[in-house]
């Protein structure tokens, strides 16, 4: 299927997942869908045009699974199979709804490449400092006791992922999320490592500058 | 020992300031820079308070975020893919 796939070794444990998928073991498909049907929705998300209609994708992509496991060869991970016959279904209905393709907002600016970790001003633009903090990010180890695992903390950094572009939204939720390694999200999105990178970076640092305004207050 | 003047040739040369060093998190903690590049990152935090917290606070970023719980499938979704996966085993 691709050329990444020679070397492949699949994970422990796979060909006994796809052999009780054949075997119609109920348990082993409930609980494939409940693992990477979160992820299946967010990604068919960033093709069609609703969250009923990505549902509707998932959905179809899972009845694409079962009519395609017999002929599963195990020469990539299931989930990367998994992902493809997702990838597939979903741009065909967005192509259908008229809709562009989700990484033509990649060039549109959702790699930011003038987009700074940090904003600029915390430090010094010239002198004997040029470059160093102008004031220092707090301890966040140091703040009471449960602040960084309260409900609120994390209510915070949802809400700044809401706000992220979808792209750097996408990879951020699956790597730090769902637990996705960085291969896997490159297969998925058919990203490059570099592009990878760069978004999850600029994912990362906005949800950090959302918690410390959350957790320190307005620093000036 | 090197003199002074080398180590102020090296630092100007080799060091790190923090607005780049904040720049190479992700690159650091995905692996993705070079020996020489990681030594110098390396050397940099540990001599520098304040990218030592940033660096502390991305990790902890991190940990927040992994405690999102995943937005899911609805149960209509999930009791229909069961139906149809019950149907696909009898045919």
């Amino acid at each position: 299927m691709d050329e990444l796939e020679d070397t492949y070794a699949p994970p422990p444990g796979q060909a006994e997942v796809v052999a009780a998928l054949r075997a119609g073991d109920e348990r082993v498909f409930e609980a494939l869908v409940a693992e990477l049907g979160p992820s299946m929705l967010r990604i068919a998300r960033m093709y069609v045009s609703s969250r009923a209609v990505a549902e509707e994708v998932v959905q179809e992509a899972w009845l694409g699974v079962l009519s395609g496991i017999g002929r599963f060869e195990g020469r990539s991970s299931l989930k990367t199979w998994i992902f493809r016959i997702l990838t597939n279904r979903a741009k065909t209905r967005g192509e259908r709804e008229g809709r562009s393709l989700p990484f033509s907002s990649l060039e549109a600016g959702d790699a930011g490449d003038d987009e700074p970790a940090v904003d600029a001003d915390r430090f010094h633009g010239s002198g004997r400092y040029e470059g160093h903090w102008t004031s220092a990010p707090s301890r966040w180890s140091e703040l009471p006791e449960n602040r960084l695992v309260g409900k609120e903390t994390i209510g915070v950094a949802q809400d700044a992922i809401a706000a992220l572009p979808e792209m750097q939204r996408t990879v951020i939720t699956m790597r730090d999320i769902d637990g996705f390694d960085s291969e896997e999200v490159r297969n998925v999105l058919g990203l490059s490592e570099s592009n990878q990178r760069v978004l999850l970076h600029r994912a990362r640092a906005k949800v950090r500058r959302a918690l410390e305004t959350y957790l320190e207050g307005d620093r000036s | 020992m090197t003199g002074i003047w080398q180590r102020i040739r090296g630092r100007n040369a080799s060091e790190l300031t923090c607005i780049e060093l904040v720049e190479l998190v992700t690159d650091y903690l995905e692996d993705g820079l070079s020996d020489r590049e990681r030594l110098r990152f390396e050397d940099h935090v540990r001599g520098c308070e304040a990218c030592t917290n940033y660096l502390d606070q991305i990790r902890e970023t991190i940990a927040v975020v992994g405690r999102i719980e995943p937005d899911d499938l609805s149960d209509e979704a999930r009791a229909e893919l069961l139906a149809a996966f019950r149907g696909w085993v009898r045919d």
